[in-house]
């Protein structure tokens, strides 16, 4: 596996020498995984398949959307009533967009739970914040293109926040907008980077795959395993046949929304045309991006909310040089075990306090738990780090298989015997 | 020893994984390229109607059909005695007057040249009738081809006279 | 770490619950009880009445049309698959009844002409000002896709059309606002619209109140998802293929796995490991370790 490749034909050497796909084909098959991966790791290859499927509706969406004003909505019921599949094309993109999430989530807290984000791993874990808030950016501009009320508030929320920047907020709004409101010049600019972004996602995940392919993969015991030995296997076919498997689970709830509650997810009020006079009662962003919402609206100050907006996303950035812990995974961490479900708890409960009129004790709870997300990342994972008790660790993967009871007593025995034979061996 | 064994058997399920996997790939593929095709709402759009009452003889007007352009002429008596005295032999593309106009006075075609797909002039060209300036095909005063590139005659859309002043093309 | 594993199992399914919980919590609070009824689309495999579809269509036609447009249906979808399936013939007639403007002709002007499959419903007002200037203020929304911008969808439209009461004691009402039980605040600027036979059907259905609300109901959703039948079906299907494709899946994975459990490991390793555990935990309590 470590040594070099080489094309078995002729021809295949003569290309490979010049570009070496087949060595980078040969690399993605046999790089070698931890064996102990458990089904949450197959996230990643799920993301993979999310970004694929919203590239490849989203070019078809392209193709019969109207970016205008005047037809944006109605060229939406056009894909939707007399495109062929049209309506297939639109349900599948716009519950993708939540699959996409609820699977970055998990991807997320995955690293969290596992500390994947520890040395050596930093690069990763950035460039994986760089791609989520990629992800929160797009979301939100296509968001905006049905040209629903939805949109068109929501749209007049978000940018607004950038007013609050002092000095220059109120001409840096004006420069997004393309005008004095969201109006056309906004939803063109906003199609265009809707349709770009996406493939700054897909370079991003790249790098992301090629960080991870220097170190290799973290693993739930969060020990470094021993490359090229019984402790790893080549990525195909054993992780690709694993990663498929959760996959197909993913894709029966995935249909699930699309084929029988495909707008279960999204806002009864994007189906009435926007109407700049009229503000829905009740603005909400997707629940994809309620937590933040909520933090937004718990501070009592514009720009202070805009600043705890960005900062819960940048607080991300840092976290592997906050958790100060040696300790990667929580398996063997019994007190940061907690805090993580705590957190979990909190960003959950961030995320329906977001959906609530902020008043009353929604806002009171919004405000203990924006703290409270704070404090985990800036208070308890510094503390954590130089005062918890880690359990002991296993010098290798293996070992906890050997842990069962009795076993240790078992090869004890069978080493005092290989020590009577080999005397000197040991130690 | 078993080792031998399970080949076969994992064989046939990987064999059975793959083929319905490819099954449901195609499948979910085909929504990907029908949605190119024409939707309801454009093979909805399937006719015009031309009010022709203010035509005079040797007069040609062009109408819109499905994004084309459709000529309609009426027919000069020496255009139409040249159109059915033509030997069907000299024809690339053979095709009887007659069966090009159904009502000899009026003719009516898709404006496109069957070369690739440009708009002939009117009233150029050696046979005085059709004539495509891209790469000069020459049609005659029945739009049939005479000479040039294109391979076939003008085509002739589905039309009918609702009633003596108004043509229905689709 | 099996145990382990299982905890968090059990952990991410008790949050997964709760956040359902709280998010159709959110939904609900939004809706009051509404009226039911059995509506033959819902659920996995639900498709639309025809005949009900028609009625539905005779009720809009005849009583909301007046007010409320459905800009975004054309007259061929009447006779399309899926929905009231008129035949070509009887949608052709319901077209030719509407006059179509069209034009401009050779002389630039615009005229009228009988409606066409491929024309879009004739709308009662040209724009929204109109509808709101001859409405009193309050424009009558356009009803394409009315089923899916409202909470609640079918069940609030049929509550709401049912809603009408007198208004309680002490409750406010201006000029040309009425109550209604089911709209959010309780005003609605729309008088009720239906009456025990105001419409006539042809199929000698009995046209209570009820019936009418039902049948209108049921052409909304239709005209806000004319491919629902589609989709239920294609959905079903996909369903069933992907658990097959899973199980083959998942037999072929296990398959591949154990071909990695099964090789042998060999004997210096063993006691390699053996000789690691050993060291670590010599002294210690091997139970104490997780």
């Amino acid at each position: 596996m470590s040594e070099k490749y080489i094309p078995k034909s002729k021809f295949a050497q003569w290309f490979d020498s010049r570009l070496p796909l087949l060595s980078l084909s040969h690399h993605l098959k046999e790089y070698p995984t931890p064996k102990n991966l458990n089904y949450w790791w197959t996230f990643g290859g799920i993301l993979t398949f999310c970004l694929i499927t919203q590239i490849v509706t989203g070019v078809i969406l392209g193709m019969h959307y109207v970016a205008h004003t005047d037809h944006a909505f109605e060229s939406i019921e056009h894909i939707m009533r007399d495109v062929n599949y049209g309506w297939l094309m639109r349900y599948v993109h716009a519950n993708g967009a939540s699959m996409f999430f609820l699977a970055v989530y998990i991807h997320i807290f995955r690293g969290l739970f596992y500390g994947s984000y520890k040395a050596p791993r930093e690069v990763i874990w950035i460039i994986g914040v760089i791609i989520y808030l990629l992800m929160m950016a797009t979301a939100f501009m296509g968001y905006v293109l049905p040209w629903g009320q939805m949109s068109f508030w929501g749209a007049t929320v978000i940018t607004n926040l950038f007013s609050a920047i002092p000095l220059v907020g109120e001409s840096i709004t004006t420069w997004l907008w393309g005008g004095y409101s969201v109006d056309n010049p906004t939803l063109t600019r906003f199609y265009a980077l809707h349709y770009l972004l996406p493939f700054l996602i897909f370079g991003l995940i790249i790098l992301h795959i090629w960080a991870l392919h220097v170190p290799g993969n973290n693993n739930p015991t969060g020990i470094d395993v021993k490359k090229n030995t019984n402790e790893t296997m080549p990525f195909h076919p054993y992780m690709v046949m694993k990663d498929i498997t959760a996959l197909l689970v993913f894709i029966i709830i995935f249909f699930w929304f699309v084929f029988f509650a495909p707008n279960a997810l999204g806002h009864p009020d994007n189906y009435i045309e926007a109407n700049p006079l009229v503000t829905p009662t009740h603005i909400v962003p997707e629940w994809y991006l309620l937590p933040f919402y909520a933090i937004l609206r718990a501070i009592p100050s514009k720009l202070g909310g805009v600043i705890f907006m960005f900062a819960a996303i940048f607080v991300l950035v840092l976290l592997p040089w906050l958790d100060t812990s040696k300790v990667r995974s929580s398996v063997f961490r019994p007190i940061y075990r907690k805090f993580f479900w705590v957190l979990v708890g909190t960003v959950i409960l961030l995320g329906y306090l977001g959906a609530k009129p902020p008043e009353g004790i929604y806002l009171v709870l919004s405000r203990i738990a924006t703290a409270y997300y704070f404090i985990h990342f800036l208070v308890l994972l510094p503390l954590l780090g130089r005062y918890e008790k880690t359990d002991p660790l296993p010098i290798s993967i293996s070992d906890p298989v050997l842990n069962k009871p009795g076993f240790v007593d078992k090869f004890k025995k069978a080493a005092a015997q290989y020590e009577g034979d080999n005397v000197g061996s040991f130690k | 020893m078993s080792k031998e064994l399970k080949p076969k058997r994992r064989d046939f399920l990987f064999t059975a994984t793959y083929t319905i996997g490819a099954v449901g790939l195609a499948a979910a593929i085909w929504p990907l390229i029908d949605q190119m095709n024409p939707d309801s709402s454009v093979k909805a759009l399937s006719t015009t109607e031309v009010d022709v009452s203010n035509m005079e003889i040797g007069k040609t007007i062009t109408v819109l059909w499905r994004g084309k352009p459709i000529f309609i002429r009426r027919r000069t008596k020496e255009e139409i005695a040249e159109a059915a005295s033509v030997d069907l032999k000299d024809l690339k593309d053979p095709e009887k007057d007659s069966d090009r106009a159904k009502n000899p006075e009026w003719l009516v075609m898709v404006g496109v040249c069957t070369h690739l797909g440009c708009v002939p002039l009117g009233n150029k060209g050696e046979y005085n009738a059709w004539f495509c300036p891209c790469h000069g095909s020459h049609y005659d005063t029945s739009g049939r081809i005479r000479k040039g590139p294109a391979p076939t005659n003008l085509e002739i859309p589905k039309y009918e006279f609702v009633d003596n002043n108004t043509i229905k093309i689709g | 770490m099996r145990g382990i594993m299982l905890v968090l199992l059990n952990r991410l399914i008790i949050t997964i619950f709760i956040s359902i919980f709280s998010i159709s919590s959110f939904a609900e609070e939004m809706n009051t009880n509404y009226l039911k009824t059995k509506w033959s689309f819902k659920g996995v495999f639900g498709t639309f009445d025809r005949a009900s579809l028609q009625r539905g269509y005779q009720v809009y036609q005849e009583v909301c049309a007046g007010c409320h447009s459905v800009q975004h249906l054309s007259y061929r979808n009447l006779s399309e698959k899926g929905g009231p399936e008129f035949s070509v013939e009887e949608a052709k007639a319901i077209a030719a009844q509407f006059e179509v403007e069209d034009g401009p002709n050779s002389d630039g002007e615009m005229f009228m002409r009988p409606g066409r499959l491929s024309d879009k419903f004739v709308k009662p007002y040209p724009n929204v000002e109109a509808s709101t200037a001859a409405n009193g203020g309050a424009y009558p929304p356009d009803m394409s896709v009315l089923a899916k911008a409202r909470a609640g969808g079918a069940d609030y439209i049929y509550s709401l059309l049912l809603g009408y009461e007198e208004a309680p004691e002490g409750f406010e009402l201006d000029e040309g606002v009425y109550y209604n039980k089911y709209m959010p605040g309780n005003k609605i600027k729309m008088s009720a619209p239906l009456m025990d036979g105001i419409v006539e059907y042809a199929d000698g259905t009995e046209a209570t109140t009820a019936q009418m609300s039902k049948d209108v109901t049921a052409f909304l959703v239709w005209a806000a998802e004319p491919h629902l039948e589609a989709q239920h079906r294609m959905g079903f299907k996909a369903i069933i293929y992907l658990f097959v494709l899973l199980t083959l899946v998942y037999m072929s994975k296990q398959k591949v796995w154990s071909r990695f459990g099964s090789k042998e490991e060999p004997e210096e390793e063993t006691f390699d490991r053996a000789e690691r555990v050993v060291t670590k935990y010599e002294g210690e309590d091997p139970k104490t370790f997780k």
